[in-house]
């Protein structure tokens, strides 16, 4: 064939695109096709498409679409983390001379998806996850308020997954950190497939979280239960709801960064280049203003987890709800006020960093704020160690440690000495690691009784939870060290011998930290061996506090076979002090949104037309995108959007958990 | 739990919304509030009517403004009380939002670029 046909057909992909001069990628590639194909095989073999496809692939239920972003989120996790094992060994092994065993090129590739990964598809999907599967039982409602959408937002952010995971197999990942910075970035630095990698996947994925948002919001504004005030609302749905305002706000900004950034590279135009008018540091300045509320959308959710926590297993009602809550609204504001914390050494002057230097201080006040409370509720209470809770008082431990770091990097003049040093990444590692890991670690211990029937093993649990917290500290306390002696970050090979030993500490800790992931895995493999045993008949393990506990567990697809009326904070609490009684008769029919396959379709072809533009396969793009809006349109003439739960069914479940709790008693 | 309570859960779908969603003769006022709207900028464009660029930039960008309300207010339908205030509250905040992104970004590329480009004096930006 002519090259302008294979060109025309194939784009840039070719096969010098695949990385087989890389041995590392070769290996891993080789294990992944192994594993995917025993899973694959598996699934065929037990018959398990059509249940997968029937039940959760198409479902709109918010409970199982939760389940499927945490799964998301701890399978991205285990490659962000092999990202961050293999960075750990090349700078442990990379001194005197010794250039590591990895090379420049692939090594920026690791630190660069290693961000990436661990940001937007891990952390992000934990806390959507834990929020599409708590919030709308919280609130006492049946499913959040556009049921299709949630599986539309679900499918796009594994769509970016998708793609990011692809990178690693055909051509490569951005080497430009993980915010992508021009003029590195641009098209002139970065030729190559590896930012254009970046910026779809981060678009398909983007789209997800924005309409995710957009649903919350609705969720928690017009469904909550009657009786259900604002400021009756559990902390954990007020914290939701922050979260979702700040994503709906901040990341049409993102959207609109990369868009402008794909312009430079796909068709020439110069809003970040350094020549024409061009201004690379309108980028960093527009990326923060999206990326700094980010943060704050990954630990607003992990705070309220931690309030529910807390509160609950010290059996008291939680110390402060009001000023919780106006802490939760201030931070959100506030959070859009500090952007520039993030480059106080690119040249403003002395008023514009010291503006922002005294935001970033303000931030903590209402920050330690909730810290009090949540002290306050400890005091005096009954506690229960539980898994829990002892990932909470580590988050109490670990994120007051970070936020001292942090208020000292809010000092310009200690951020120019900081700026991009280890330092700063000891910092970050250790507010998110300490916040919204074991946050959502914590939640999903908590949680976990009520998605599935029965506790986690505690003594995995236990074992994971020693391994990562002793992990985190000695991994991160030595970057703190190596900061302050002015290393900064991404490095990839090291002269001064002196350094080694605190590089072999932080390796051994990331040992320490795998030790726990696998626990943790093993946690789910054993509590699911010993369900009987753990088994949860009452749908209120913990005697907790707030709605969703009212309900069984595993909750039916309906939730709720009568929407609750709240009268007080912690309904649930409430209700049970006043000697509530279920209702067993008078059930009726339940009105349900129906499955739809929309959403992975509409999903997929997103994904394919994101590879189509990155390898300039344009006729790819093109046929997806018509595609796309062709489904989208032809939806809209769906008219099974919905059926009724007939009463005989609910009347089943209802009897059938009667008989369960008569049984516990 | 209350048993009369019918869910309130899903049953959105065929409740739909009450809210005001205007007549004919508002939706034509706002048709053509905004045609003539976008039609004198281009006017002022196209003619040359005032001597200044820039003022005539700042005078379509007051319209632009004027647009966007005349928007929200007939096509959007939005007024102190619907959706019981969070329409409005939603507003503010938004522009909050936007005015702090574009107040803040003005302020701080300004700096920089007084700061930063060799060509400028050092000073003016203390």
């Amino acid at each position: 064939m002519s090259p302008d046909l294979l060109k025309l057909i194939f784009g840039r992909l070719g096969f010098e695109s695949l990385p087989l001069h890389e041995p590392i990628v070769v290996g891993t590639f080789a294990v992944v096709a192994l594993g995917g194909a025993a899973l694959l095989g598996g699934l065929t073999y037990f018959r398990l498409w059509g249940y997968l496809w029937r039940e959760w692939f198409t479902t709109v239920d918010h409970k199982r679409i939760g389940i499927m972003y945490m799964i998301l989120g701890i399978v991205m996790l285990l490659r962000g983390f092999a990202d961050a094992l293999m960075m750990r060994g090349q700078q442990m092994l990379a001194f005197g001379g010794s250039e590591g065993y990895l090379n420049a090129h692939h090594y920026d590739q690791v630190f660069t998806a290693h961000g990436v990964i661990m940001i937007f598809f891990v952390a992000m999907p934990l806390v959507t996850g834990l929020m599409n599967y708590v919030v709308p039982m919280q609130i006492g409602a049946r499913d959040v308020s556009f049921p299709f959408l949630n599986n539309f937002s679900f499918w796009m952010t594994v769509g970016g997954a998708v793609l990011v995971m692809a990178s690693l197999f055909i051509g490569e990942f951005a080497r430009t950190g993980w915010l992508a910075y021009p003029p590195l970035s641009n098209i002139g630095y970065s030729p190559d497939v590896g930012v254009d990698y970046y910026i779809w996947a981060l678009q398909v994925a983007g789209v997800g979280t924005t309409l995710s948002g957009i649903n919350l919001i609705c969720t928690i504004v017009k469904l909550r239960c009657p009786g259900m005030t604002m400021m009756k609302m559990p902390v954990f749905t007020w914290t939701s709801l922050c979260t979702n305002v700040l994503i709906v706000a901040s990341f049409p900004v993102l959207t609109v960064v990369l868009a402008l950034l794909s312009l430079d590279r796909y068709v020439g135009t110069n809003f970040f280049t350094n020549d024409f008018g061009g201004s690379p540091m309108m980028y960093v300045n527009l990326i923060w203003i999206w990326g700094h509320p980010e943060v704050y959308i990954l630990v607003l959710p992990a705070f309220g987890i931690f309030s529910e926590v807390t509160s609950t297993f010290s059996g008291k009602r939680l110390f402060g709800y009001t000023s919780m809550v106006y802490a939760t609204v201030v931070i959100t504001i506030l959070s859009y006020l500090v952007w520039l914390h993030h480059f106080f050494t690119m040249g403003s002057g002395a008023s514009v960093n010291s503006f922002f230097g005294i935001t970033t201080m303000i931030i903590s006040i209402p920050t330690g704020a909730k810290m009090f409370n949540w002290l306050f509720t400890m005091y005096r209470g009954r506690i229960r160690y539980e898994l829990p809770m002892m990932w909470t008082i580590a988050f109490m431990l670990t994120f007051v440690i970070g936020g001292m770091t942090g208020v000292l990097l809010a000092v310009p003049p200690a951020d120019f000495v900081l700026h991009n040093s280890l330092f700063l990444i000891a910092h970050f590692h250790n507010v998110i690691i300490g916040g919204v890991v074991f946050g959502a670690f914590a939640g999903i211990t908590y949680w976990f009784p009520k998605a599935f029937g029965f506790k986690l093993d505690p003594f995995w649990g236990k074992l994971s939870f020693w391994f990562w917290v002793t992990g985190f500290y000695l991994a991160f306390m030595p970057l703190y060290v190596l900061g302050l002696m002015g290393v900064t970050r991404r490095l990839r090979v090291f002269d001064d011998p002196s350094l080694q030993i605190w590089f072999v500490i932080a390796a051994i800790g990331a040992g320490l930290v795998l030790l726990g992931i696998m626990c943790m895995l093993m946690q789910f493999a054993v509590s699911f061996l010993k369900r009987e045993q753990l088994k949860d008949v009452t749908g209120d393990p913990w005697d907790a506090r707030t709605l969703e506990w009212a309900t069984s567990s595993p909750p039916p697809d309906y939730n709720f076979a009568f929407t609750p009326v709240v009268h007080d904070n912690d309904a649930w609490w409430d209700m049970k002090r006043r000697g509530y009684q279920r209702p067993l008769t008078g059930f009726r029919p339940i009105h349900m949104p129906s499955s739809t396959g929309t959403g992975i379709i509409l999903a997929g072809l997103a994904t394919a037309m994101g590879f189509g533009l990155i390898w300039y396969i344009w006729w790819l793009a093109a046929v997806s995108f018509i595609a796309m809006l062709a489904v989208g349109i032809g939806h809209t003439f769906n008219y099974h959007r919905d059926f009724d739960i007939p009463a005989e069914d609910v009347i089943r479940a209802e009897d059938a958990r009667t008989k369960l709790l008569a049984g516990a008693k | 739990m209350n048993t009369d309570t019918h869910a309130a859960g899903v049953d959105h779908h065929h409740n739909g919304d009450s809210h005001a969603h205007g007549s004919f003769s508002t939706y034509m006022l706002g048709f053509v509030l905004s045609v003539v709207l976008t039609a004198i900028p281009f006017w002022l464009v196209m003619s040359g009517a005032l001597p200044n660029k820039q003022i005539t930039a700042l005078v379509i960008m007051a319209f632009a403004v004027v647009q966007i309300v005349v928007h929200m207010i007939y096509f959007l339908h939005m007024n102190t009380t619907s959706e019981n205030g969070w329409s409005m509250m939603a507003l503010i905040f938004t522009v909050v939002m936007v005015v702090i992104a574009l107040s803040g970004s003005l302020w701080v590329m300004s700096h920089l670029n007084s700061n930063m480009m060799p060509m400028h004096q050092m000073s003016g930006m203390k």
